[in-house]
């Protein structure tokens, strides 16, 4: 071959530190010019081997690791978990605790667009999104904390109902050098009463919040620029490769487990599916600030039935939770079962499931096998953004580079929950 | 249209597939179809072609060895208040919990590994599980799912990767998940938690080195326990009087 000192397709790497890979992500793209001729992603370098961790503990001891792998969407992922355990165990939550469920996946389901929105439009040159779904993110945020005690990593739910009920008092800001007088005032003015009052003038409020950030990007010529006709996934194909929640809705298909296959609540309240149209990433921006505006609705149906209706939420069953303390002063019974709970856990029937929720990126699955331990034979984790991810090779090809992170971008990928 | 009930599903795979099937069960309102090897391919693209069934996704496919299955580190005899119980924390088998030789076989599996797809067909709001067991235990080898659904590659990568299941006919059968250079399997059953080798960073070398594991010993916070219980259906009877007595 004669040298023309021509360059015809070359290599480039891209990650695994790069502010747009969302974590740690390692592209190898094979290119011509600036065109994408193939992608081979290189994952994994998250993996903490969660499933193999969660073998060797007993049941309730991996609640905590499911808040760990997708780290944006946190209670959703202990959702399937714990939905899993219920299964093989025959039991249900209480009423009020499938309810406290159905409000907090739908506060996790606006953390994560938030920061969705937030980070995708970042990488597409579009700095003060960001500023203002973390503003509203603070607020959920404190959501968490004020039910689990923790910001982020919550554990919150249990086998057989929550770790608590909801608290009468919101936390309020405290005074500093930094917020005195009426600006406190200001900041504490939804948190006077309980946190269900807090998160109805939340919810009321957030719909003019989306129209916020909807009027940075829905109309916004860069941002259209940059996402209309990128990435187009027809229905079909996007059954094919695996794909979940707003990728499959964006072109145009009509599901949703919450509607299609209802658990905790939703089959009780009252929402709408938004789906896309062409299937490109502009669609599914649009459906995703959509489900944002649905979310708000189903916060506002549970508050409203959470502050009519009191009671237990937890089930009183002492073989999956700890009796009440003053009952232990009393009972042996009590202490027993409360020993016994704490040293070795629960032993659950042998058999296996598969409980899958909507998660905010869409379809996390739990599938289960027990063998009748304390501690569970085989934990496979669905992740979509795994299913996801591994189509990329066959969207992107032949886009330019920077649609490559647009692609990345709308993917919502979290790589907790991609390399678990 | 009605939605398909889980028997009536099971029903219609007995009655499409007949001997094809090893096994048909149906469980926690899912069902769970057996098939062997040699017609997983065939059976797989009739799932998804039938217009009875319709499985356009393979939402998830996963490994699953079944070294060890019912095996308790504590074992419980009837003489437990005279003899007390066996201490699962000490003993030989810390470092992965079986040898090669005394794996233990459980009579309800027919091999060690199986490969575990889940299908959704969107057409019919059914859900279907379908195990393949490996028949050789030494070398797992199992027909790839790449040509039926191409969701099935990175699934089958993984699985490749963390059981060592090899995929006849995938395109690309390289690790996914574990370190460029890893050895081993990590979730086999015989694979040791804390791993075998351990990085650092040598300052004399001055690169990255690997060594065997010593920053870490292995320990058994909770012994696991198999135990036989009737309590849950003891409580499933009282949940059940409680609401004859509403």
């Amino acid at each position: 071959m004669a040298d023309t000192g021509e360059i015809r397709s070359y290599t480039m790497n891209f990650g695994p530190q790069h502010p747009a890979a969302h974590g740690v992500l390692r592209l190898v793209m094979e290119m011509e010019g600036e065109t994408i001729l193939r992608i081979d992603p290189h994952i994994g370098l998250l993996h903490r081997g969660t499933e193999k961790l969660a073998e060797s503990k007993p049941f309730n001891h991996s609640i905590g690791y499911m808040d760990r792998l997708d780290y944006v969407s946190m209670m959703c992922n202990e959702h399937a978990y714990v939905r899993a355990i219920e299964q093989l165990v025959g039991i249900e939550a209480p009423e009020r605790a499938q309810w406290i469920r159905t409000l907090f996946d739908e506060i996790t389901r606006i953390l994560n667009h938030l920061m969705w929105i937030g980070s995708n439009a970042l990488d597409l040159g579009a700095m003060a999104v960001f500023l203002y779904a973390f503003r509203e993110r603070e607020e959920l945020m404190d959501c968490y904390e004020a039910v689990s005690g923790t910001r982020m990593h919550a554990t919150y739910y249990r086998p057989g109902g929550v770790f608590r009920d909801l608290p009468a008092k919101m936390i309020q800001y405290k005074e500093s050098p930094w917020h005195k007088g009426k600006d406190l005032k200001r900041m504490n003015a939804w948190r006077e009463g309980s946190m269900l009052d807090f998160l109805e003038a939340f919810a009321r409020d957030f719909q003019h919040k989306v129209d916020e950030y909807e009027e940075l990007l829905t109309d916004n010529r860069i941002w259209k620029q940059r996402t209309v006709d990128i990435g187009i996934i027809s229905p079909e194909r996007a059954m094919a490769l695996g794909m979940t929640g707003p990728m499959l809705r964006g072109s145009g298909v009509e599901w949703d487990l919450r509607k299609k296959q209802p658990y905790a609540k939703y089959a009780e309240v009252d929402f709408d599916i938004p789906v896309g149209t062409h299937g490109d990433c502009y669609d599914r921006y649009l459906v995703r600030v959509n489900e944002m505006r649905q979310s708000g609705r189903i916060i506002l149906q549970c508050v409203d039935w959470l502050k009519k209706n009191p009671g237990p939420v937890m089930i009183e069953n002492y073989k999956v939770a700890p009796p009440k303390r003053e009952d232990m002063k009393e009972s042996m019974e009590a202490l027993i079962h409360w020993f016994k709970l704490f040293t070795e856990g629960y032993s659950v029937p042998a058999g296996e499931t598969y409980a899958a929720v909507e998660a905010p990126k869409g379809e996390f699955g739990c599938y289960m096998v027990s063998d009748g331990a304390n501690k569970p034979f085989r934990v496979h984790l669905r992740a979509p953004g795994f299913a996801h991810l591994s189509s990329i090779n066959e969207i992107t090809a032949g886009h330019m580079l920077p649609d490559v992170v647009a692609m990345i971008g709308t993917y919502d990928l979290v790589f907790g929950e991609v390399d678990r | 249209m009605a939605q398909t009930t889980p028997e009536q599903l099971a029903e219609r795979l007995r009655a499409r597939f007949g001997e094809h099937l090893v096994n048909v069960a149906v469980a926690h309102a899912q069902v769970t179809i057996e098939v062997t090897p040699a017609r997983l391919v065939d059976v797989c693209t009739a799932l998804r072609d039938d217009a009875d069934f319709r499985f356009e996704q393979l939402s998830d496919l996963c490994g699953v060895d079944f070294l060890g299955f019912g095996e308790g580190e504590w074992p419980v005899s009837e003489t437990a208040t005279s003899h007390g119980f066996g201490r699962g924390v000490t003993g030989d088998k810390i470092v992965g919990r079986f040898g090669w030789d005394d794996r233990p076989r459980h009579p309800q599996f027919l091999g060690r590994f199986a490969s575990v797809a889940h299908l959704i067909s969107y057409t019919h709001n059914t859900r279907l599980r379908v195990r393949c067991f490996a028949p050789e235990d030494a070398l797992p080898v199992l027909p790839t799912l790449t040509n039926v659904w191409p969701s099935a590659n990175w699934y089958e990568r993984e699985s490749f990767d963390l059981y060592g299941i090899i995929f006849e006919g995938h395109p690309d059968l390289r690790r996914i998940l574990t370190d460029y250079g890893f050895v081993g399997h990590p979730f086999r059953k015989d694979f040791p938690l804390i791993g075998n080798v351990e990085v650092r960073y040598d300052p004399e070398a001055r690169r990255v080195v690997y060594e065997p594991v010593t920053s870490v010993t292995p320990r058994v916070t909770v012994a696991r326990v198999v135990r036989e219980d009737s309590r849950w259906n003891t409580s499933r009877e009282e949940a059940a009087d409680d609401w004859k007595d509403n």
